[in-house]
């Protein structure tokens, strides 16, 4: 049985940088138990000589030639900022 | 009229001998839309003032050469993007998106063949789902009994074909959101393989196993949609480089001969005893229609559910990372700093099942885990693929439910993700494997609710699924019948 | 007294000058305004997807195989996830655990002494946008250097002192200007320096705790922060303190290191194959194409220059320090340039202006035919080397053929004898009293009458043939 801890699931939220409340902290941490100990049944499964499947279908050197092209229009790459100034887009800074 | 009395090639014969206009049928279906959306509650968005020019101006440029799909209103799953038309996935985070800049790859394609756009369809948020529910707009119905899921995450899509509030319209399939919604809803749909349709401008869930496929009311019209939306395209690296038969010519053979496989894990216990004698029928139909079935193993196809949702959450927990508020989408409006910033629009713009899935693929991707449960989950998954190839050197297709249940009654899973999950145990496989897999109506439960059968191709033979569903469909009535919602009906 | 080893390891970012990006179609230009050059692949929409450039491979192997590394034969790119307002994806694609180029090496050269300093890896991915920190509470991101090709070239910890990394340094980006994949123009960020640097006391097998430095802008400041960290740590050490594992930054104005943050464990960036990217499969034909490709490198230059065009090692290695000077060079003497004229002029005057102006020496309006030409100008007599001043200036600003510019600024030297031998005698009758001194002993005197003939030409006329002939001349009186 893996276990998850609370101190896990505050971690793993903040590497996916979600605030959390408390209340979902305890019921993220009953249900990815659930799930994870759900997720021990591969470990019936000897891997040991089995390579992973990252894609499905065998190709490889899928590329395209260095041809610069135009697509968008400049203005409408902040058409959908939620906040610019001087043609760039604005955020908060970190606070140090 | 009504969408619901014709196949597309009925269709096609009255637009060119000027009986209706695709005005007409524009005009239907938002006449449709107007009757009976507000208790299916397909759409998000519709398109209506665009669509109507369009129609006017196809009316006027109607030519003999005109493709197949000339002027047929399709309605759009609302994770492909379309370019001036808002594209949300249903979640509140892309609630402003009005414009997403561009055209996904299978949209241009449908403005080639003139298709009308009526709207955007309702699904789980970012397609992690299988009820709908997970949308946070509003629940659509199951057309057949509205106090039902339609499925999901496809289920606006499967909704508002089986509704006749379009004529046809696209989905997408992670790990069954195609297939599961049209078995619910008593309509045809076909998760093609993977690689054959191009996933540029599909808001990525699982990169790695997410298709776009159509969601139709027969066979027929499946096979002329899919034709139109396949190809290689060079915007999409993992898109295949194949030959691309003419699915019509799949028609004009009969199943004799052909050999069905059918696992045994796929009629085991959980399997739903209305579901199984359906399918059990429908076996015996190809009998009849000079088809042989045996009952084969795929001995790991337990253990998809575990690994596609370790893998499905992984790619989705990356995938998801960008909706950071930063270039567009939600801010929150909070005074925070940067870090915060981040993680208050995200809390704020996600919903639950989406939160939770991108904490599991956070966690199965994190230090001292990734062997773990990532890797392990791909290597489960090689087994699996495996599991098929092996199949498929002795027979033609795979043929299963779909679902080990009908639709069931909205509310009354959603607070249990993890049965909610293997559900989607007949799935799950399909996508592991690449494959592509088609759900056909093959019967009703007792309280009248539709069955789906799942077909199972090679890679790349669509040809064969086609050929197979088809010979079915047309020996069955199945898809003759209509939900009664009132209305023009 | 405890005797301290220094242990250094330098992280370097090279831009690659593709034309487009690594991902995306946008142009990967330089000073363009901000967000001129993105479209939603840059931007990281919903549903857009990587295409690789292939150029940006190309360019790579290049890099890796100049600096000897092993090509991947099997390849591919992973996300490396973390949140940052340049990093639009949350996810930077990147290469972890196959990178395109493994154990290289170069040799450097510090007091004489050679030394090679080994390369872990090399490996290809996109560069970020940019951040400006504003002083209002708020930061501005312009993203039209995010997907730029970049390869991150990891050294060994092989460098002993902050002189060595800075020779490195200097190796590296000639190596890597040679090759032709990147400008490495430090000014402009197409190439940056990271530094990790440790001390253990003499003897000791495992390394220190490490610190890092970030946001270095020269080779120099690389060297002076790490001058300055190696005796902080040694003090910090001394007085019984722990170093902790840090990120600093090298103020230039306090020429001291500042703490900018203490690191916690190490970072987890859930590193997992890209799956919007299918493998490369690099075969040997590919790689012996690209290895044609590569020009001679500076080192072969150098020691071709010595051996074969017998010019002193110090020269060869001046001309040899930048592919430009190098090339400018060759074809000077490919356009019948004396060698070692040509040495001298391109490394005095031409240096010299390039230094004074701040150009790069391929800005020049100058040709290397144009060089070679003024050279075989001086050699046969045609113009002084006073004269030949002139007509670079000319050459240097303008451009232009120094035939040209010899004729059109009447700079043609004299040196018919008898027309300067007419002229010097006219000049020493008026001089009387001047051959008296020169025969008196006087060599001013000599200087005097010399002048008294360039003024009486106008400067043109051949300096030492008038030195002979007033000789000659005043024998005779």
């Amino acid at each position: 049985m893996t276990e998850i801890s609370k101190e896990q699931v505050k971690h793993v939220a903040n590497l996916a940088r979600l605030a959390l409340t408390e209340e979902e902290v305890e019921t993220f941490t009953q249900q990815l138990g659930d799930i994870i100990n759900y997720a021990e049944l591969l470990n019936e499964l000897d891997t040991d000589n089995v390579e992973p499947t990252t894609h499905v279908l065998d190709l490889k050197n899928v590329m395209r030639k260095d041809e610069p092209k135009e697509w968008i229009k400049k203005e409408d790459a902040l058409k959908n900022a939620p906040d610019q100034k001087d043609g760039q887009f604005r955020v908060p800074s970190i606070l140090e | 009229m009504s969408l619901f009395d014709y196949t597309l090639k009925e269709l096609q014969e009255k637009l060119h001998n000027k009986e209706i206009t695709v005005s007409d049928l524009v005009e239907a279906s938002y006449n449709r839309i107007n009757e009976v959306d507000d208790q299916v509650k397909a759409f998000l968005t519709l398109n209506e003032e665009e669509a109507k020019k369009q129609a006017k101006a196809l009316d006027e440029k109607l030519g003999s050469d005109a493709s197949v799909l000339y002027g047929m209103p399709i309605g759009i799953k609302d994770n492909i993007v379309t370019k001036g038309l808002r594209t949300t996935c249903a979640s509140q985070i892309l609630d402003n998106l009005n414009d997403p800049l561009y055209d996904a790859t299978v949209i241009q394609k449908l403005n080639k063949e003139n298709t009308v756009n009526i709207g955007k369809l309702n699904m789980d948020e970012f397609a992690m789902g299988s009820s709908t529910e997970n949308s946070s707009y509003e629940n659509t119905r199951n057309p057949w009994n509205t106090d039902y899921v339609p499925g999901g995450s496809s289920g606006g899509s499967a909704a508002a074909v089986a509704a006749g509030e379009v004529f046809f319209s696209l989905g997408s399939d992670t790990g069954g959101s195609i297939r599961q919604p049209a078995a619910f809803c008593g309509v045809v749909g076909m998760k093609p393989t993977y690689g054959l349709v191009s996933r540029f401008g599909l808001v990525a869930f699982a990169s790695s196993l997410d298709q776009i496929g159509p969601i139709t009311r027969t066979v027929e019209d499946n096979a002329h949609l899919l034709q139109a939306i396949v190809g290689h395209d060079n915007m999409d690296s993992t898109s295949a480089n194949v030959n691309i038969p003419n699915y019509g010519d799949a028609f004009k053979e009969d199943v004799k001969g052909l050999r069905i496989a059918v696992p045994k894990e796929y009629l085991q216990e959980g399997v739903d005893p209305e579901v199984k004698e359906a399918v059990l029928a429908a076996l015996k139909q190809y009998e009849e229609l000079g088809a042989t079935w045996e009952e084969v193993s795929l001995p790991h196809s337990k253990y998809a559910v575990a690994a596609y949702y370790l893998l499905a959450a992984s790619e989705a927990s990356a995938n998801l990372a960008r909706f950071d508020g930063v270039r567009y989408g939600k801010r929150t409006e909070k005074n925070v700093d940067m870090i915060d910033m981040f993680k208050e629009s995200r809390a704020e713009g996600f919903g639950d099942e989406v939160k939770r899935r991108i904490m599991l693929g956070t966690f199965a991707l994190s230090s001292g885990y990734y062997d773990a449960y990532y890797k392990k989950a791909q290597k489960v998954r090689t087994l699996i693929k495996n599991d098929f190839e092996k199949i498929f050197d002795e027979y033609d297709v795979v043929i299963g439910p779909t679902t080990p249940t009908p639709a069931y009654k909205i509310g009354e899973k959603i607070d249990d993700p993890l049965t909610m999950y293997t559900d989607d145990v007949l799935t799950t496989p399909v996508n592991l494997a690449g494959l592509p897999g088609m759900s056909i109506p093959c019967g009703f439960s007792s309280e009248g609710l539709p069955i789906g059968l799942q077909i199972i191709g090679r890679h790349f033979d669509e040809a064969t699924i086609y050929r197979t569903a088809y010979a079915y469909e047309q020996a069955t009535d199945h898809h003759k019948k209509r939900p009664n919602l009132g209305g023009d009906r | 007294m405890t005797n301290f080893e220094t242990v250094i390891g330098l992280e370097v970012h090279v831009e690659l000058k593709t034309a487009s990006k690594i991902f995306s179609p946008s142009p990967n230009a330089f000073g363009s305004e901000p967000n001129a050059n993105v479209n939603p692949i840059d931007l990281g929409y919903p549903g857009v997807l990587p295409v690789l450039n292939e150029e940006a491979v190309n360019y790579a192997m290049k890099a890796a195989m100049a600096i000897n590394c092993d090509i991947a034969t099997n390849t591919k790119f992973d996300r490396k996830n973390y949140f940052y307002p340049d990093n639009p994806k949350a996810y930077q694609i990147s290469q972890f655990d196959q990178p395109i180029g493994e154990n290289g090496w170069i040799e450097i050269e510090v007091n004489g002494e050679k030394k090679k300093i080994g390369i872990t890896r090399l490996h290809l991915e996109e560069d970020a946008g940019k951040l400006t920190h504003g002083d209002d509470g708020y930061s501005l991101v312009d993203y039209n250097r995010q997907g730029t090709p970049l390869v991150e070239i990891v050294s060994e910890p092989d460098i002993r002192t902050p002189e060595e990394a800075y020779a490195y340094l200097e190796k590296l980006k000639n190596i890597i200007q040679y090759t032709g994949v990147s400008d490495c123009k430090m000014e402009e960020g197409s190439l940056r320096c990271d530094a990790n640097i440790s001390i253990r006391p003499v003897g000791q097998e495992e390394f220190g705790t490490k610190t890092e430095l970030k946001n270095l802008n020269s080779f120099s400041f690389v060297q002076k922060g790490l001058e300055f960290e190696e005796k902080r740590q040694r003090e910090v050490l001394l007085n019984g303190g722990e170093i902790l594992q840090e990120t600093r930054r090298y103020d230039e104005q306090k020429k001291e290191t500042i703490l900018m943050r203490v690191k916690e464990g190490s970072d987890d960036y859930r590193y997992f194959p890209e799956p919007d990217l299918v493998p490369l499969y690099i075969d040997d034909a590919w790689k012996e194409r690209i290895r044609a490709e590569i020009p001679e490198l500076p080192d072969a230059r150098r020691e071709r220059y010595v051996k074969e065009l017998d010019l002193p090692a110090y020269d060869a290695g001046v001309l040899t320090s930048t592919k430009e000077m190098s090339d400018f060079f060759e074809e000077a003497i490919e356009a019948g340039a004396d060698v070692k004229q040509a040495s001298n002029w391109l490394m005095g005057e031409v240096s010299a202006y390039m230094n004074k102006q701040q150009v790069e020496i391929q800005d020049l309006k100058m040709t290397p035919a144009a060089l070679a030409k003024m050279i075989q100008l001086i050699e046969d007599g045609t113009i002084s080397s006073k004269m030949a001043k002139k007509v670079f200036a000319e050459l240097v600003e303008n451009g232009g053929d120094p035939e040209k510019i010899v004729k059109d600024k009447g700079l043609v030297q004299i040196s018919d004898e008898g027309q300067l031998r007419e002229i010097i005698t006219g000049i020493l009758d008026e001089n009387e009293q001047s051959i008296i001194d020169f025969k008196n002993g006087k060599d001013k005197a000599l200087g005097f009458l010399v002048g008294q003939t360039m003024k009486a030409t106008k400067g043109q006329a051949n300096p030492p043939m008038v030195n002979k002939i007033i000789k000659e001349e005043i024998e005779k009186r």
